[in-house]
């Protein structure tokens, strides 16, 4: 089918130059049981309801957390899927933590997201978010998010932006970049929102300053 | 006091597309599944509408196929019929064609008008970010007013655990001159191909 063709042709894109490096983990997440496990050959996963995830949302440490939202069913978040698994190769060495939060509805794992992992054998931490509330978690994630994914927050100890659209690799590389510049306490409640063709929609900061 | 807040307060930001609750609708001309073109107008005698933009490809749409068609079972008789326009760019998601339009309506026996949004003008005006995504519209004589913007219940993955129909209520509310109380909801969706 048209599906599984587009992941066989991804995956040959992959496998030439697939890295080999030590995975994540995010031990302040197992600190609690997870709701379920999605297994798989090589991998099992934590199922999490969003009280379980949200301490994810909100580390205040030394690293730079890149959280993307994704789901099998999304056409352009498998496209860019693996800008985020080369972002986490690329930035290995400088404090930054890649995390894949999946979307897919409980039905699909065995028959989508199982398949899909064991295809692709992420190298980035993957965590599965189910919960059905969505209308009670997702302004906790970002207050003006419409649902819609692909999606990605980025932030730091300084520095909170969250992306309401698909990325390349250039323009991830070149956001993560201003993180890795502004790891700072300054004004960490500060969320910014890019929206795809509507630059600046969000709380803009003080046009004096560091920038 | 809030006036020395707005002074010393950055740019304001850019008025975020499409529209918010209160504001008067875009009429529009589509075209149906049936080779008809569909308009608001055409509907002398609604009293709103449930403009619904959803799609073929998305599985939150699909899960949602069979509420979609409840609700317009419901709400036609009561003057507010459900409107589906499918936002998607069918050369981006060829799932989403004209063609395949059809061939889903008739599979499930869709009761509603089933538009495309062909060249994608009518979704960018009502701010429409993903499938599925609701515009309740109340006729009013200054035009069809928005009156609720989102999901419509708070349970995508299963019909009978729903809790809060908020379609439901916001439909029920302003059939019955009430105020709307949930006006705004999300929920996680397909983005809409362009």
């Amino acid at each position: 089918m048209k599906i599984t063709f587009t992941w066989l042709a991804l995956l040959l894109v992959l496998s030439g130059c697939k890295p080999e490096a030590q995975k994540d983990t995010m031990d302040f997440l197992e600190t609690k049981p997870p709701k379920n496990r999605v297994e798989g050959k090589g991998f099992s996963i934590p199922v999490y309801d969003f009280e379980g995830l949200e301490s994810l949302l909100h580390q205040d440490d030394e690293y730079t957390y890149v959280i993307n939202f994704w789901a099998t069913w999304c056409a352009p978040c498998i496209a860019e899927l693996p800008f985020f698994e080369r972002l986490g190769t690329a930035y290995q060495d400088e404090k930054v933590r890649v995390v894949l939060v999946n979307l897919d509805m409980a039905k699909m794992w065995e028959t989508h997201l199982v398949p899909f992992l064991e295809k692709r054998e992420m190298r980035s931490y993957v965590v599965v978010l189910q919960d059905p509330k969505q209308n009670s978690w997702i302004p906790k994630v970002y207050k003006d998010w419409s649902g819609a994914i692909p999606a990605t927050l980025i932030y730091n100890s300084g520095l909170r932006k969250f992306y309401e659209k698909p990325f390349s690799y250039e323009e991830l590389q070149s956001e993560l970049n201003n993180f890795l510049k502004t790891k700072t306490h300054e004004n960490p409640d500060h969320t910014t929102d890019i929206r795809s063709g509507t630059p600046g929609t969000g709380i803009q900061p003080p046009a004096a300053g560091n920038s | 006091m809030a006036l020395l807040v707005l002074a010393f307060s950055p740019r304001q930001p850019e008025t975020a597309k499409g529209y918010a609750v209160g504001d008067v609708a875009t009429d529009f001309e589509l075209r149906n599944i049936d080779g008809n073109t569909v308009s608001l107008s055409d509907y002398k005698d609604a009293k709103g509408f449930l403009v619904i933009f959803t799609c073929n490809t998305c599985p939150y749409a699909v899960a949602y196929e069979d509420r979609i068609i409840a609700l317009d079972k419901k709400y036609k008789e009561l003057g507010v019929p459900v409107i589906a326009i499918n936002p998607n760019n069918p050369k981006v998601q060829p799932g989403d064609s004209f063609e395949k339009m059809k061939q889903r309506a008739r599979e499930k026996n869709f009761t509603f008008p089933y538009l495309l949004d062909e060249g994608q003008e009518i979704f960018p005006q009502y701010g429409a970010l993903r499938t599925p995504h609701v515009f309740l519209l109340e006729k009013q004589s200054r035009g069809p007013v928005v009156r609720y913007i989102g999901a419509i219940d708070d349970n995508y993955a299963d019909a009978a655990e729903v809790t809060e129909p908020y379609v439901e209520n916001a439909v029920d509310a302003m059939l019955k001159g009430e105020e709307i109380a949930v006006t705004n909801t999300r929920a996680i969706g397909c983005s809409i191909k362009t």
